[in-house]
């Protein structure tokens, strides 16, 4: 495939910005970050999300309008694209690397397809919720031995589905609260939490302890208070889970929960500027960089991990949608939707280094996440 | 009525100011105060606040995500005026927010009126 006139890039350096208006992705670099090419046409954009295959070869886009289209970044060209539902949020690959698994809003669900050709290899339909259609997927998590978490938002459940025999495909759900909304696994796999729209607190499943089933933890943190609107559904995926701290989203109120992992109960909860949607844990675990839902998502906080206090608050556009960290930290990506940019940030001086033109940029992928659970 | 049929018929950006002085005549009964349109920067902004915000749940191109489709064939049966108390008051039992903060009555009907005939894209 690496023809005399292209560019061989290694792909360790590569990710993918979303530009979510125009249907196009930016492959970009980031030891020097720059725009390496636009890929157009690309369809409806506007939640995409991308995952990599284990060998960071191939990001893995998944559309509003339920394409999934592979992107070789060793050619920078499309590879190939399939639709594959007509309401697609996201997805993840198994942890052999061999399958991608999306997960659908309409017809609600998950399908895997081989991670190579893109044939599809299981379609496993989410119960039913109210309204009798099968339920919208929310928060599809990777766990070890090709089995997948993920969360049901109109069927109120928490499933989990074995995919190491595709003639055979085992799913199990479990009821987990009101209106979950999106999911997260642990760095090592292990701890599966889902958010709750509905009702205060976070639906939790241990791997280690599936005989436990699906349990609660931080019942009633609003503590019987009015919640707030929320003008965007925080997103999990990426959540920061730092040290011996998770950082949780409270829903409705304008502050980040800490959770102590070794128990599960709270240690504390820190005042921030809006509604978080993304709170991201720096690689090394000793800051968590915060963004907000509308009318407050012009704002980046961050969160000091030993104080847990706020400890700076940038501006860097209007409408922040997205931030993502190079592999070990030393910069900072942010999508400013609104300023047609994305700001890059040395996480140690805390001072802008780069702003690179993009249209409407939301999601930013390094593929370095390929290695990690759940992302 | 005679104000929908006419916009329906009108592509939408060149005859948009046609379109505008048409509406509020159609929600004007007795003792109503016959409000302005938005002026075409509000608009624009109305537009953006739609696709991108109210977009977060319902899709950019308003075929519904988290929350329902906003396309005119999703909307045909629903009535306008509780349209509007939705975007406004927001309601109860799912994650839709009120947007009374930042819209007020006029706007939310100007907005619903537009979804209903299939929304400008900027």
């Amino acid at each position: 495939m690496l023809g005399a006139s292209v560019l061989a890039l290694p792909t360790g350096d590569l990710g993918v910005v979303i530009e979510r208006a125009t249907g196009s992705v930016l492959l970009v670099a980031h030891s020097q970050p720059r725009i390496i090419k636009r890929l157009e046409g690309l369809g409806d954009l506007s939640h995409a999300s991308v995952v990599f295959s284990r060998d960071q070869r191939y990001a893995y886009l998944f559309g509003r309008d339920g394409a999934l289209t592979q992107i070789d970044l060793l050619t920078q060209q499309v590879k190939k694209r399939v639709a594959q539902a007509t309401n697609s949020i996201g997805g993840a690959v198994s942890s052999d690397g061999k399958l991608v698994v999306a997960q659908n809003y309409a017809p609600g669900g998950i399908k895997a397809f081989d991670a190579e050709t893109l044939a599809l290899v299981a379609d496993i339909p989410a119960q039913p919720g109210a309204t009798g259609a099968p339920s919208k997927v929310v928060g599809l998590a990777d766990l070890p031995g090709r089995r997948f978490a993920y969360a049901l938002f109109d069927a109120n459940a928490l499933c989990l589905t074995d995919l190491s025999n595709l003639a055979q495909p085992k799913t199990e759900c479990h009821l987990a609260g009101k209106q979950p909304y999106d999911g997260l696994v642990s760095n090592d796999g292990r701890f599966y939490l889902a958010g709750l729209f509905g009702e205060d607190g976070i639906a939790f499943y241990d791997d280690l302890y599936p005989e436990r089933g699906v349990q609660k933890i931080l019942a009633g943190y609003g503590r019987g208070e009015q919640p707030l609107p929320v003008y965007k559904m925080p997103h999990l995926r990426g959540w920061a889970v730092a040290g011996d701290f998770a950082f949780l989203p409270a829903i409705g109120r304008h502050e980040v929960l800490v959770v102590d992992t070794r128990t599960w109960q709270e240690v504390g909860r820190v005042p921030v500027k809006g509604q978080p949607v993304f709170a991201v844990a720096r690689p090394d675990g000793r800051e968590v960089w915060v963004n907000f839902a509308f009318p407050d998502n012009g704002w980046v906080q961050v969160i000091d991990r030993k104080t847990l206090a706020v400890t700076h608050t940038f501006s860097p556009g209007e409408a922040v949608l997205h931030l993502e960290f190079t592999p070990k930290g030393d910069q900072v990506w942010v999508s400013a939707r609104d300023s047609n940019a994305v700001v890059v940030y040395d996480t140690s001086t805390k001072t802008e280094v780069a702003r690179l033109p993009a249209r409407a940029p939301s999601g930013i992928f390094f593929t370095y996440l390929a290695a990690l659970f759940g992302r | 009525m005679v104000a929908k049929q006419s916009n329906l018929a009108i592509v939408h950006f060149a005859a948009q100011a046609i379109a505008l002085l048409a509406l509020p005549i159609a929600h004007a009964g007795a003792g109503d105060v016959i409000s302005p349109a938005p002026t075409s920067e509000r608009q624009r902004a109305i537009v953006h606040l739609v696709r991108q915000d109210c977009g977060a749940c319902h899709g950019m191109t308003l075929q519904g995500g988290l929350g329902p489709p906003l396309t005119p064939e999703a909307l045909a049966e629903k009535p306008t005026e509780s349209l509007v108390a939705t975007i406004c008051q927001g309601r109860a039992g799912t994650p839709m927010p009120p947007f009374a903060p930042f819209l007020s009555e006029d706007e939310a009907r100007w907005i619903v009126e537009r979804l209903k005939q299939g929304f400008p894209s900027e």
